[in-house]
């Protein structure tokens, strides 16, 4: 295999950002946001850079590896600390490094006010170096630590203003959900060593045939866990509603195009894993199905506007997932879908930055209406974003998403017909709520509170969005042109015969923009039609309740696992003061007890003493004089 | 003279010693006390030497002899010290490490 000494660049370059502006303290506040534009967009230029060099060999040769050194070498378990570019990878590094960049620019505007911008932006780099590493990683180790690395940038970025305690409880709670994926990823880990005795992909690649199928199974469920807890898939999805108490550009980074795809690129990467191991595909196809279904729920009733684009995000997560459930077909699918979704959700996000930057950081949608005259870019750019997640051809969505349903479709049976009615229907309710969004923001009357003045966002920040928005636009023609992707990504998967096609192409292609053309009818119904009340309704259905609060995702929680973990914890805290620590005192207390009765005989007198020892003396004669008679 | 008296002898002097040592107060009696303690056991191993018709009992007595004189060198010292410091030898008065 190709080996290159300039993978390492890559990730070294946001680190030594990151780490330079964290050291530097209040010294670096005037230079730290443009080094931190500079570090990622250098690495981003290194990205461009492989991929040339990439383009330039055969396909099969493209992959390059870099060893950078020995890890860990105990007994026959050798580690190395290795990054391995190859067709997937490169990807997500350029979506990584240039919508980051993007983001960064973004940012310089939107937290000039913020006195802590430079710690943001040295947690910007951490990120960017500890996403880099998770994509990087040659083995499932590397991508451990890149994976962890990511998930303590997500911490420090969701409660970046941590002086609101809501807020820090989100973090905190983003957190502790992650762990419960991580655990997931450390078990899969274990296994992978303990069946396979290696840890890297192209060793379990090599041995996957002859590993038995519990084993891989168990593997593939584990990762699955990992992938939940990470993109914020059922039943691991609660956080991401209160991750967006982060900036907005974190929001858009991390929580949108980037980290929450993580899930997505696990599986992708363990494809030699879930294709031996059927169970497990179900299971992720199950639960990109659940999921789907579950955000595009939430997204309806939902009237702060960068919940109901999380809520959207985790349902095109679903669909990703999904795809990336459907096997050797869906792979190069789910990953197009995530790269364009990378572009128009990311887009979508700076917009709604946008938005609360000309409205006094207003996030509720009612309080919004008739933006369109003051914020015309912001308008369009929303806009192009929002036709491509729709999937009205030829925006980007439509060449991404319409593949997953055709495959859903494909998938055979009756599996294939319910996930394909369940796709189609996550585009109609896609639909409905991201026309809400559209409406309540843009069009109608001016709801907003007396002291909002908006205007639209400086050049820094509409720059971004303007190149998002043409990614929206042309990233799903371009990628799928000729099969571009699919055939760029097909080297890595292994591939089975064609599927017969349930439906047409074209027919499934008129189903989704019939399901589109439902929702967003619905939704002018409701909302243009009539007056939007500025103040939500209290007098609603039970299920627009229900949507309200998550599908009752956290009372689910708190219900089945918070509190009863609090009272195993208040047991077990009780148990541990009145037995363990009642035995330890009691042998204390013991040995106090009896020792202060046998103080009584240290009465210091020497005469007592030697009175003693001649009794002892004595006694001990007797003794031996009847044990001898 | 037959042996035994001479061991009847040496349980008498030991009898003295042990009871001077608990008796007594003043550190010099008790200390005298002690080396007649020491010789009636010399005087009894000297006996059983003299009984069992070898030479371990005397040896033992001469060992016995050069721990003795150890003890009273390092005795006395700390006897006189513990006069000097206190004004008394009274063995009663030096019972600082009950407390």
């Amino acid at each position: 295999m190709t080996t290159s000494n300039s993978l390492v660049y890559l990730i070294a370059l946001p680190l030594l950002g990151a780490t330079i502006l964290l050291l530097a303290g209040r010294r670096a506040d005037k230079w730290g946001h443009i080094l931190g534009t500079l570090m990622s967009g250098s690495s981003f230029a290194v990205g461009l850079y492989q991929l040339s060099q990439m383009l330039g060999r055969s396909n099969t040769a493209r992959p390059v590896e870099q060893k950078l050194f020995e890890w860990i070498s105990v007994g026959s378990f050798k580690v190395d600390a290795g990054l391995l570019l190859d067709q997937l990878s490169i990807c997500f590094v350029l979506l990584i490094t240039g919508v980051g960049t993007l983001i960064h620019i973004y940012s310089i505007s939107y937290m000039s006010h913020d006195h802590d911008r430079r710690r943001f932006f040295a947690y910007l780099n951490l990120f960017i170096a500890a996403m880099l590493l998770l994509v990087l990683g040659n083995s499932y180790l590397n991508l451990y630590v890149g994976w962890e690395g990511v998930g303590l940038a997500s911490y420090l970025l969701i409660g970046f203003w941590n002086q609101k305690p809501a807020y820090a409880t989100a973090s905190k709670k983003a957190f502790v959900m992650n762990r419960v994926g991580d655990m997931g990823l450390s078990f899969a880990i274990m296994i992978a060593f303990a069946t396979v005795g290696t840890v890297s992909f192209a060793g379990i690649k090599e041995h996957a045939h002859h590993t038995s199928t519990a084993a891989l199974t168990a593997m593939g469920i584990m990762l699955l866990v990992a992938a939940t807890g990470k993109s914020a898939q059922f039943p691991l999805q609660a956080w991401l509603g209160d991750a967006m108490a982060g900036p907005t550009p974190v929001s858009a980074l991390i929580h949108a195009a980037t980290m929450v795809t993580a899930g997505v690129y696990l599986i992708t990467r363990s494809n030699f894993i879930f294709d031996a191991a059927p169970t497990a595909q179900l299971l992720v196809v199950i639960v990109g199905a659940i999921t789907l279904l579950f955000g595009a729920l939430i997204g309806t009733a939902k009237d702060d506007i960068k919940k109901a684009l999380a809520a959207s995000t985790m349902s095109q997560i679903g669909y990703m997932i999904l795809g990336a459930g459907l096997g050797p077909v869906g792979y190069a699918f789910a990953i197009m879908h995530l790269l364009t979704h990378g572009f128009f959700k990311a887009g979508m996000f700076l917009g709604a930055g946008s938005v609360m930057h000309g409205m006094n950081d207003e996030v509720n949608m009612r309080k919004y209406g008739a933006l369109r005259k003051f914020m015309p870019i912001t308008f369009v750019t929303f806009g192009l974003g929002y036709l491509a997640i729709l999937g009205v051809p030829p925006f980007a969505g439509f060449y991404s998403k319409d593949m997953i349903i055709e495959t859903a479709f494909n998938a055979g049976g009756i599996k294939g017909i319910l996930l394909g009615s369940v796709t189609l229907l996550g585009a109609g309710i896609t639909a409905f709520y991201m026309t809400r969004v559209m409406i309540l923001t843009f069009t109608g009357k001016a709801r907003w509170d007396e002291e909002a003045h908006p205007h639209e966002s400086p050049l820094l920040m509409w720059l971004p969005m303007a190149i998002l928005a043409i990614g929206s636009v042309s990233s799903g023609y371009l990628l799928s042109r000729g099969d571009a992707l699919v055939n760029w990504l097909s080297p890595l998967f292994e591939h089975h015969g064609e599927h017969e096609e349930l439906l047409a192409p074209i027919v499934v292609s008129a189903l989704a923009l019939g399901m589109v053309a439902i929702g967003v009818a619905i939704a002018f119904l409701k909302y243009s039609r009539q007056e939007v009340a500025s103040v939500a309704p209290e007098n609603v259905s039970v299920f627009t309740k229900i949507a309200r609060e998550d599908l009752m995702q956290d009372r689910f929680n708190e219900a089945v696992f918070m509190r009863p973990g609090q009272q195993l914890t208040q047991v077990l805290v009780k148990t541990d003061e009145a037995v363990i620590d009642g035995a330890v005192r009691g042998v204390g207390k013991l040995a106090m007890g009896s020792s202060s009765l046998l103080r009584g005989v240290q009465s210091g007198f020497v005469r007592s003493y030697a009175a003693l020892i001649f009794v002892g003396a004595a006694l001990l004669i007797a003794a031996i004089w009847v044990v001898v008679q | 003279m037959d042996a035994a008296n001479y061991l009847y002898l040496s349980v008498l002097l030991f009898t003295i010693g042990a009871v001077g040592v608990v008796v007594r107060r003043n550190a010099i009696v008790v200390f005298m006390c002690v080396e007649l303690m020491l010789n009636a056991a010399n005087l009894a191993f000297v006996t059983f030497s003299r009984i069992n018709g070898d030479l371990n009992g005397q040896v033992v007595a001469f060992f016995t002899m050069v721990v003795a004189a150890c003890e009273v060198v390092v005795g006395l010292a700390i006897i006189v010290t513990i006069y000097r410091s206190r004004r008394s030898a009274s063995v009663d008065d030096a019972s600082l490490l009950k407390r």
